[in-house]
């Protein structure tokens, strides 16, 4: 066998993840070179980096397997990393307009968030067991550090530590269920364990290999039973990151699960369907009921969150093309929900600081009312109402679920949505129909700008990205059936 | 070579299951320190690395023994950064015992 690395044009299909790479390299080089003062250049610059990264991949749509069968561009995998590039830059636009104020204007955050990013494409285009970990590890380790980088604060430390704990007892099972599948079947790439599978009989231990990998990657997408991490991780941790952690790298985990259960586990889906059902249900039940009590509006995130992965699952759970297109459509809209939302959020600043819990949002209507609009638009599409993006996303998923015979999990599905319906109405009374209590700063331009952009295309949704979106995420799935 | 000695695969998986097992009981049930959790980890990750190398003697196949190299070295990362951010919570809380983990709660 020839090697990969012979030629540059062979490499083609990686050009993304090198040009990320040494873009990273070079402007960690920058940032030391350059004192301290450069951090809103870092990370203007790592901006502009992810863009030329998409440009990229847009002018150079090669698609094909890499270093020995370990790492694959598909349509999928294409599709995923527009996702998690357009979730960090936002990520990357929030947190440099308000960085100064969250003790966040060293140079290593956005250098962190560019790593943290390369991972989560590593991942998403992960076609062996060890590529498959060795992404994972990039993402978590720029992960755990972002969580803590400010040093010097309590509340971000231990989250910071607890992300670090639960997050690295995730990869121990991630690789306990790699170990168990590698010994049942003596294969590490994905695309052959589907043939190991498919010609024998399932053995017990391949099945538990499959539900430990399943366990370790649903600690990264914060399904229910290993959610535990995720409120007090996005309370703690500064907010301009909750925003991060909330967008990019669940997708990634998301596009993570989807290859692990339909490329090598596909011959298997009885088996795998019982598992993504129950994380499912357990997902969207429990963040219905847990988000009503609380009062601080990033763990009421946490908790949405929570709920909308369950969501995203039930799509998964039909085990269909049709069920994956639904998911790819749901993150992509979840993505830019959680934009908006958190834009909206750093733009409201009190003399006492960010406002973090819900009664500081009182009489938002009456002060700052386009902000208020926003968040009014943005808790409609949560719930899901037609026609904001929010109901589209949803539709899918059920749909795909009903295709598949599985109705108790779409009415349970159904009746999870109108439970979460209470606690984000709430918000949205407390804005319009309580009276204001404090005065808010004006709001950096650039937040503006994203609040308006994102809200934009969550109201006309269905006449704007709607059907292109729609296209592409059929194109994706498509590539893995 | 393995089944000469009378030890077969299924000794060293029933080794690798005891060790996770305990790595998994010792992050949960552990109620003093935050070391203990570290060193908790690495004892499932040396765990997995057991299964792997087993594995691979068995299957005569070397792809386990490089997965395992792998391991080794992302845990050694991971150690680093695990007891970075143990210095500065301790710098923060002037303590590591896991019941002063509790700001964050709801």
């Amino acid at each position: 066998m020839t090697s990969d690395l012979l030629s540059f044009a062979y490499l083609a299909p990686a050009y993304p993840e090198l040009l990320l790479a040494v873009g990273a390299i070079v402007l960690l080089l920058g940032g030391v070179f350059f004192s301290e003062n450069r951090s809103t250049g870092i990370s203007v610059l790592s901006i502009l980096l992810i863009i030329a990264v998409i440009g990229v991949s847009i002018w150079q749509p090669a698609e094909g397997v890499l270093f020995n069968g370990g790492f694959i561009v598909d349509g999928f995998a294409r599709y995923m990393k527009f996702l998690v590039l357009g979730g960090s830059a936002f990520a990357l636009i929030l947190s440099t307009s308000t960085a100064k104020a969250f003790g966040l204007d060293k140079f290593e955050y956005s250098i962190l968030v560019l790593l943290a990013t390369l991972g989560m494409m590593v991942m998403v285009s992960a076609n062996d067991l060890m590529t498959l970990y060795v992404g994972l590890e990039l993402q978590s380790l720029a992960l755990y550090v972002v969580a803590a980088i400010r040093r010097d604060d309590p509340k971000a430390t231990e989250a910071g530590l607890k992300y670090f704990v639960l997050g690295a007892l995730s990869s121990g099972l991630l690789l306990y269920g790699a170990s168990l599948i590698y010994g049942f079947t003596g294969l590490t790439q994905l695309d052959q364990i589907v043939g190991a599978i498919a010609g024998s009989q399932r053995s017990i231990g391949l099945i538990f290999g499959m539900v430990f990998l399943l366990a370790g990657v649903a600690f990264k997408i914060s399904a229910v039973p290993f959610h535990m991490w995720t409120p007090d991780v996005y309370e703690g941790a500064p907010t301009p990151v909750t925003a991060f952690f909330a967008s990019a790298p669940k997708v990634a985990a998301m596009a993570l699960i989807i290859r692990i259960v339909t490329v090598p586990f596909g011959p298997v889906t009885d088996d795998w369907q019982q598992v993504v059902v129950f994380l499912s249900i357990a997902s969207m039940v429990l963040a219905s009921f847990a988000a009503i009590g609380q009062n601080n509006i990033k763990r009421l995130l946490a908790y949405s969150s929570i709920g909308h992965v369950g969501f995203a699952l039930v799509g998964l759970s039909a085990g269909t093309a049709v069920g994956v297109e639904g998911v790819a459509v749901y993150m992509a809209i979840y993505v830019g929900m959680t934009v908006a939302m958190f834009a909206a959020l750093l733009s409201l600043r009190t003399e006492n600081g960010f406002v973090e819990t819900i009664p500081q949002l009182a009489g938002l209507a009456q002060k700052r009312p386009f902000v208020a609009a926003i968040i009014a638009i943005v808790m409609f599409s949560f719930i899901g109402l037609p026609p904001l993006a929010g109901f589209f996303a949803k539709w899918q998923v059920f749909l795909a679920a009903i295709d598949a015979q599985l109705f108790a999990l779409a009415i349970i599905g159904m009746l999870a949505s109108a439970v979460s319906a209470f606690y984000y109405l709430r918000i949205v009374k407390v804005m319009y129909f309580d009276e204001p209590q404090s005065e808010f700063a004006a709001a950096p331009a650039e937040l503006t700008a994203v609040m308006a952009v994102t809200g934009f295309l969550i109201v006309t949704y269905f006449v704007t990205v709607g059907s292109p979106l729609y296209n592409a995420a059929h194109a994706a799935a498509g590539s893995l059936f | 070579m393995l089944e000469a000695a009378g030890i077969g695969i299924g000794h060293y998986l029933t080794v690798g299951a005891i060790l996770f097992t305990l790595g998994v009981f010792g992050i949960f049930i552990n109620l003093k320190n935050i070391i203990v959790i570290l060193m908790s980890i690495e004892l499932i990750l040396l765990a997995v690395n057991l299964n792997f190398v087993a594995f691979s003697a068995q299957l005569g196949d070397l792809a386990g023994q490089v997965f395992a190299l792998l391991i080794l070295t992302v845990a050694a990362a991971e150690a680093a950064i695990g007891l970075a951010i143990l210095v500065i919570f301790y710098r923060n809380r002037g303590t590591i015992a896991v019941e002063d983990v509790n700001s964050l709660k709801g």
